[in-house]
């Protein structure tokens, strides 16, 4: 009789550890599931001429969450033809949002604008729960707010796993750190054969070559501790259009940009090899985001946005850091703002200097504007835009 | 190659999640029984593609 109860007793115990297994397992199932689902809405502006996708360029990438969108705007394939790149490093927002606001807003008199403002959309799935990393973030707009998700620096894992002990770069076998073989700035140029995150690199080396890219924008942020940061990183072939974009944004746009060249010892990122395996120009991108500094507080939504903290502002006092901060911190109107300046003036200069293949853009607000506006002032509502204008990053 | 390792990572993942069950049944500790419910967790979440 004892037995039979002691039986029943186990059983009913494995039940209730069962059940309470069960709702732990679906409410950080659904909260993943959620937050790897989060769909982003993107309004065409009148700029956009057609959405394509990356496998046009690869087939290697049809099946895969990297088939990434890429938005044309504009039709004059006399002109020249750039390549925005937003969200190589999903967890930097200031250049999603850049590219974001440039599909919505851009219009392309001459030559030609090819959009990526998701680069690596398995990265933009994924966030560092272990860095207390927000899911997601929302800009408030004059419509409601857009929620976006927060990503990743490197592909998720779900998406392109296990890591090798050490990566080997292809093809100048460097060896370099093991989960940067998940990352979208260290496997350029790509390879069709390889991983995933290789193969997207591989997908948009095509596209550069095929549609005769002459520039490369890949938008980044850096944290303070950072030596590279607000600056241009150009490859070689680039220097003076950096160095005159430089110029032009100190004298017109009321900020300063530095230039650094492109190590040829670093391999991988894209202001190298992009410049070195096909014709286009690689130019490459850096605001500040304290968000991202290892001295950080609080690592939540307001942080990301606002760019203020007081620990990497203790750290900047005891001359740590490689840009200043204050307690006006690091907005994301004012780094989207650089961006989009920063793209303003790289086009004009490019235009000056190659009046036979000019990219010649109209209705992108400049780095006064957004601070003076914020970001949602020129995101585009979703509910008012025809069904077929409004696409899902 | 690197498919093939994703996917036997993934049946892997799903081999260890079946001996966690099973031994989590087979068990009649309590605290035994809670380590391989937690211990299977991230485990299932992988191989449900969740995280």
């Amino acid at each position: 009789m004892s037995k039979k109860i002691g039986e029943s007793l186990l059983l009913w115990r494995k039940i209730v550890f069962l059940l309470f297994f069960l709702v732990v397992f679906i409410f950080s199932g659904l909260s993943f599931y959620r937050s790897r689902h989060l769909a982003e809405p993107i309004v065409l502006g009148d700029g956009v001429s057609r959405v394509v996708r990356l496998s046009d360029y690869f087939s290697g990438v049809k099946n895969s969450i990297n088939n990434a969108r890429v938005y044309v705007l504009g039709q004059d394939e006399d002109g020249g033809s750039v390549l925005i790149l937003g969200g190589s490093h999903a967890e930097e927002p200031a250049g999603r949002l850049a590219a974001w606001i440039l599909v919505e807003n851009a219009l392309v008199k001459k030559g030609r604008m090819f959009v990526i403002p998701t680069a690596n959309p398995s990265a933009s799935t994924s966030t560092r729960p272990g860095g207390a990393y927000p899911p997601d973030y929302s800009i408030k707009t004059p419509w409601g707010e857009q929620k976006f998700r927060q990503g990743d620096r490197w592909s998720n894992p779900l998406d392109q796993w296990p890591d090798p002990e050490v990566y080997i770069h292809y093809p100048t076998r460097q060896q370099l750190a093991y989960m940067d073989i998940r990352n979208h700035n260290r496997t350029w140029p790509g390879r069709p054969n390889g991983t995933m995150t290789e193969k997207t690199c591989y997908a948009m080396t095509q596209l550069i070559i095929k549609e005769k890219i002459d520039l490369v924008i890949d938008l980044h942020e850096a944290e303070l501790q950072y030596p590279v940061i607000s600056t241009i990183v150009a490859h070689q072939k680039g220097q003076d259009i950096a160095a005159l974009a430089s110029m032009m944004i100190s004298s017109e746009e009321g900020f300063n940009i530095g230039v650094e060249y492109s190590p040829t010892a670093l391999r991988g990122l894209s202001h190298r090899e992009i410049g070195d395996h096909t014709q286009a120009i690689p130019l490459l991108l850096e605001t500040p985001e304290p968000f991202l500094d290892a001295t950080r507080g609080r690592t939540n939504r307001e942080l990301l946005l606002t760019g203020k903290d007081e620990f990497v502002m203790k750290a900047g006092k005891h001359g740590l850091l490689f840009e200043k901060l204050d307690e006006k911190g690091w907005p994301i109107e004012v780094r989207v703002g650089r961006h989009l300046s920063s793209i303003i003036q790289i086009l004009k200069v490019w235009s000056e200097l190659n009046p036979d293949r000019p990219v010649d853009l109209e209705g992108v607000p400049h780095y006064r504007d957004l601070v003076q506006n914020g970001v949602g002032f020129y995101l585009k509502d979703p509910s008012k835009a025809p069904s077929d204008r409004v696409f899902y990053e | 190659m690197s498919s093939i390792i994703n996917f036997l990572y993934y049946l892997m993942a799903a081999f260890f999640s079946v001996c966690f069950l099973v031994n989590f049944r087979k068990s009649k500790k309590w605290q035994e029984e809670l380590v391989y419910l937690l211990a299977l967790l991230p485990f299932l979440l992988r191989v449900f593609h969740l995280k």
